[in-house]
């Protein structure tokens, strides 16, 4: 039978699962845990016994494809305007890491027209061979076509593992891919390993806005596919000696698409987009009001970064839904997070917390914002921020 | 116009506080709730109705509990709550989630629009949207800011993207997901809470939908979670203190000392 | 407390609640600094059924009565009495339409009043006519099919925001009190103009202006009640809508209790949280006390009005007293508790100080009232 279980015997009664449920659905009777109708079998309580007393388990193995046929690592080579996207480089570091343990090719999957450096590009960040569907057609990224073909070239040439930025294209080809496929995704991943004795990917995600981490694995399915958060992992040197070949796979390129994109706007006037950014400064309630927003936008053009906001100051409609950071809007993870009167609610962090260096700026010296600051300052942004801009104007020219 | 709205029940996230001292999720106090991307999904489907005509069902799967939630949504202008409830549905990923809200919409006959918030803030993980539309075979845009045209057959909307958004045409049925800036979910009227009360949320199982049970639940769940655990902050910031102008002055410093901020 | 409200009357008291935290509370503060009239937020207690509270259900209502308009009075003022006071003044100029109107009134005016998509306005006081009502001087004129209106009305709210005014005004001097007469007057009749609006202390965010009657003509089918009730239109409306008064204090005094004690929780002085002194436990008790009290007080009127009673000046007066005197006291000590951080206009307990004060003046101030009140007891004491 399907389900979970408690091993009676082996239960003490300690209450720990109880309190790791989130759904409510563990109760004590007769100083025993005992399961109700809500659980979803999530299996968040399983770890948390300390006398392996739950066990959860589906009554049959799953009928299994041959697994073993499957090999190599494969990265999406998402490009936009000609060129490949950051997220791509990052993905063939760790791919590369991944293939070489498990002692695999690393390859990438290019779709697009005219890619032809872009895929020299793709070989010095790593990869030792580029699928490149090269057509007019699909210079665009459609969820129709693209999906069409990335299924395509899976069953063609059977990778082991399928990594795919988790930008807004990758969010939405992947679990297109993954469906029509059968097979598992894990999405936003920011930790990646391997298995040495099972062979398999283990994949690490935050849930619940990053106050829970669950590492998740996909054994009888393959590819094994991940989307993975830009920012989070580390592309190579480029190497341009490298040697790695192209291959123009023989793919049906669909036509008589359903979905079509009409136009593509662009709103964000910024050079750099709140994802790619280097730096972000962002403001939220501690900036007053409205028209301080100003300020952040100021420190931002001075360094060369992206203006971002807090959850409080976009729904008071001081800024943009775009620009806002957090759960509910973007998550972004660059070298240099300014959060300049943010309070720094568990909603926010989730979006901005995988940061490498935050800095703090808030009135209050208990925010929360504090304690995953890299620097904290404590003051009113308002004076601050003028003094920034200032100070960072006469050391950059 | 049929409009179908997937929507997930998930813990109450703003009463999801850290234990400082064991930096755990206090769960005690979360209570169940909408997920609230799906919020905004409900209120554009009532919009839409309400333009061109039509009715709203809105369809979960989920634990017997999530009846009292759909309920309430009629108190918003739903016209109709289905609850996919089962034991062979429990611990399904995002897959088996996808095929068991498709045979359940299936179920329901007819459809046009199907709505989903961008993401649940449980899991984050944005991929049933896309999933079910590819278990129906329909197509799909996600991310959606607004619906420019929607008419018999036809929708044109825009999609937001990293650096803008782009307006995307698709001919009905079609799968959606939106993001809060769509719309602005109303509150529900009181004659609408009224109504709600009396309403009967329609239950249905993985024999009333017709599901193979082998592609519901953990059985038709390709992905398992084999460990859970808090992340640590171990970061103590490093406070700068002195008059506004001598923090950015250190502030400048250290970040120019670091090379995170270049001379250009 | 459990105040045994009903299931519908819960649903209203947690959704007026729910749109005062969400939509009201953030913007208290600038509505009250720019003196912004709170159109968008009638909005959601229209698509929300609040408006229309207080109305039968015949003309679109919920069919509540004063109890229900109290419990969304209070609970908008919790956040903002200003902003509050849009809802409660509407209520003031329904009420007279509600009591004494003809079918037709009340099928041409309550529907759309009930549905947000009116306002209403009630202008009974002029410069020289404050607690004594008798001094009206704006007169109306048989015409014809028409009444001809002239005269100045004073410090209306809702002035030219409202859509319907329910206006008191002199048919008859020689009858004095006697020669009133009530009329309902659209806004855009013309000879009906605003005066500006007036820079206030307190409740800012409500809209409060002159209306200025200069040979306006409203047909005659726009007379509530008949000539010379006008009043009894008056008296018997403000009796209604003075627990509207008590509710917005009540409410006030609630959101300025709920800030103190938050801030004596988080506030440290000599190492510990200003909560654990004494000094300011027992303000906290107090406030708690006197706030509890009004509440009972102010409910059980409503219940006592609602029910049908005849008599209910004395009743109404006395709640409008306390509830009033308690939200200057309480927003006061809330204040004082806050120290310089309530005295500072960041925080919104210097506001609700500001807005409690008016509570305790209009609607008939708390010396009239006082009046009344001694009066009734005079009066009943006799009758036995």
């Amino acid at each position: 039978m399907t389900g979970i279980e408690i091993i009676i015997e082996k239960c003490v009664g300690c209450r720990l699962c109880i309190k790791e449920c989130m759904f409510g659905a563990i109760e004590m009777k007769d100083k025993k845990a005992v399961i109700n109708d809500n659980c979803t079998l999530c299996g968040a309580c399983v770890p948390s016994c300390k006398f392996d007393a739950i066990r959860i388990e589906s009554d049959k193995t799953q009928e299994t494809a041959d697994i073993s046929k499957y090999n190599g690592v494969w990265v999406f080579a998402e490009q936009k305007h000609c060129a490949v996207s950051q997220v791509a480089f990052e993905l063939l570091g760790e791919g590369r890491k991944l293939a070489d343990t498990l002692s695999i090719p690393l390859s990438a999957v290019l779709i697009g027209s005219n890619l032809q450096d872009e895929a020299n590009k793709l070989i010095a960040f790593g990869a030792d061979n580029i699928y490149y569907v090269d057509n007019q057609s699909v210079e665009y990224y459609n969820d129709e076509s693209y999906t069409d073909i990335f299924v395509q070239l899976i069953e063609k040439y059977k990778p082991e593992i399928v990594l795919i930025g988790a930008t807004t294209y990758g969010r939405s080809l992947a679990p297109r891919v993954a469906s029509r496929l059968n097979t598992g995704l894990t999405a936003d991943c920011t930790g990646l390993a391997i298995d040495p004795e099972k062979r398999l990917l283990l994949q690490t995600r935050p849930a619940f806005g990053g106050n829970l981490m669950a590492t998740i694995i996909c054994p009888n399915h393959r590819p094994q596919m991940a989307t993975v958060r830009p920012k989070v992992m580390k592309p190579l040197e480029p190497d341009y000696s490298r040697i790695g070949e192209i291959i123009h796979p023989d793919v049906i390129i669909p036509t008589d698409l359903k979905t079509k994109v009409l136009d593509a706007v662009q709103t964000v006037c910024e050079t750099v987009s709140l994802t790619e950014a280097d730096i972000i400064v962002s403001g939220g309630r501690g900036l007053g009001e409205a028209k301080n927003y100003a300020l952040v936008e100021e420190l931002a053009r001075v360094l060369g970064g992206a203006a971002g906001a807090s959850r409080a100051i976009v729904d008071a409609g001081w800024v943009d839904y775009s620009h806002q950071v957090g759960q509910t809007g973007k998550t972004v993870g660059p070298k240099v997070y300014f959060a300049c009167g943010i309070s720094g609610a568990v909603q926010h962090l989730a979006g901005m917390s995988s940061s490498d260096i935050i800095i703090a700026i808030n009135k209050d010296p208990d925010a929360p914002i504090f304690k995953i600051a890299t620097f904290g300052i404590v003051g009113d942004v308002r004076e601050i921020l003028p003094e920034l801009i200032k100070k960072f104007k006469e050391r950059l020219g | 116009m049929n409009i179908v709205v997937c929507v997930k029940q998930v813990p109450g996230t703003s009463e999801v506080k850290i234990n400082k001292e064991t930096n755990t999720i206090i769960r005690d106090e979360a209570e169940a709730i909408i997920n609230p991307f799906d919020e905004y999904a409900i209120e554009e489907g009532v919009r839409v109705k309400e333009n061109v005509g039509g009715s709203v069902t809105v369809i979960s799967m989920g634990i017997p509990k999530t009846a009292e939630l759909l309920r309430e949504t009629i108190a918003v202008g739903v016209d109709e709550a289905v609850l996919l409830t089962d034991k062979a549905f429990a611990g399904a990923d995002t897959l088996a989630t996808s095929y068991t809200l498709s045979m359940g919409i299936k179920k329901l006959g007819d459809y046009d629009l199907i709505i989903c918030g961008k993401q649940a803030t449980d899991g984050d993980t944005a991929q049933v949207g896309p999933s079910l539309a590819e278990k129906l075979g329909v197509p799909h845009t996600t991310n959606v800011r607004k619906i420019e045209e929607i008419k018999e057959g036809y929708i044109r909307c825009q999609r937001m993207t990293d650096d803008g958004y782009e307006v995307v045409e698709m001919p009905l049925p079609a799968v959606i997901t939106v993001v809060k800036e769509i719309n602005e979910p109303r509150y529900p009227s009181i004659k609408g809470k009224l109504k709600a009360k009396k309403y009967e949320v329609k239950i249905l199982n993985a024999e009333d939908i017709g599901a193979d049970i082998s592609l519901c639940g953990l059985n038709g769940s390709p992905t398992r979670v084999i460990k859970t655990f808090t992340p640590v902050h171990e970061i103590k910031a490093e406070m700068i203190e002195g008059t506004a102008c001598e923090q950015a002055e250190k502030l400048a410093d250290k970040l120019l000392s670091m090379q995170f901020v270049k001379c250009k | 407390m459990n105040y045994f409200l009903t299931e519908e009357q819960q649903m209203i008291k947690e959704l007026a609640a729910r749109i005062a935290d969400e939509k009201i509370a953030p913007v208290a503060i600038e509505y009250d600094r720019e003196g912004k009239f709170p159109r968008d937020i009638i909005k959601y207690l229209a698509d929300s059924d609040l408006c229309g509270v207080y109305i039968d259900d015949k003309y679109g209502g919920l069919g509540g009565g004063v109890f229900e308009m109290a419990l969304v009075v209070e609970e908008l003022s919790r956040a903002c009495g200003g902003i509050a006071l849009a809802f409660a003044g509407t209520g003031l100029g329904t009420f007279p339409i509600i009591l004494f109107g003809t079918e037709e009134q009340k099928n041409k005016y309550l529907p759309d009043i009930a549905a947000g998509k009116k306002l209403a306005a009630f202008a009974l006081t002029e410069a020289d006519a404050g607690s004594d009502a008798a001094g009206i001087r704006t007169t109306a004129v048989a015409d014809g099919d028409y009444y001809v209106l002239n005269g100045t009305k004073q410090w209306i709210t809702n002035g030219g925001e409202a859509d319907i005014y329910t206006v008191i005004a002199c048919t008859n001097r020689e009858k004095g009190a006697r020669g009133f007469s009530a009329f309902i007057v659209e806004k855009g009749t013309p000879g009906l103009s605003f005066g500006k609006k007036e820079d206030k202390m307190g409740i800012r965010a409500s809209a409060t202006c002159e209306l200025i009657f200069e040979n306006c003509r409203i047909p005659k089918e726009n007379l509530l009640a008949r000539e010379g009730m006008g009043f009894i239109v008056a008296m018997k409306t403000l009796d209604r809508t003075r627990p509207g008064v008590a509710a917005q204090a009540l409410g006030i005094a609630t959101g300025a209790f709920n800030s103190a004690l938050k801030y004596a929780k988080e506030r440290e002085q000599f190492g510990q949280p200003i909560s654990s002194f004494q000094a300011v436990q027992h303000m906290l008790a107090d406030m708690a006390i006197q706030i509890e009290a009004a509440r009972c007080l102010v409910y059980q009127t409503c219940r006592h009005i609602d029910s049908g009673t005849k008599n209910i000046s004395k009743e109404a007066a006395m709640a409008k007293v306390f509830a009033s005197d308690t939200a200057m006291k309480v927003t006061t000590d809330a204040v004082q508790i806050m120290g310089g951080y309530g005295y500072m206009k960041e925080y919104p307990v210097e506001k609700m100080m500001r807005d409690a004060k008016i509570t305790q003046i209009y609607e008939g101030t708390n010396q009239i009232q006082r009046n009344v009140i001694a009066l009734e007891l005079i009066k009943e004491s006799t009758r036995e």
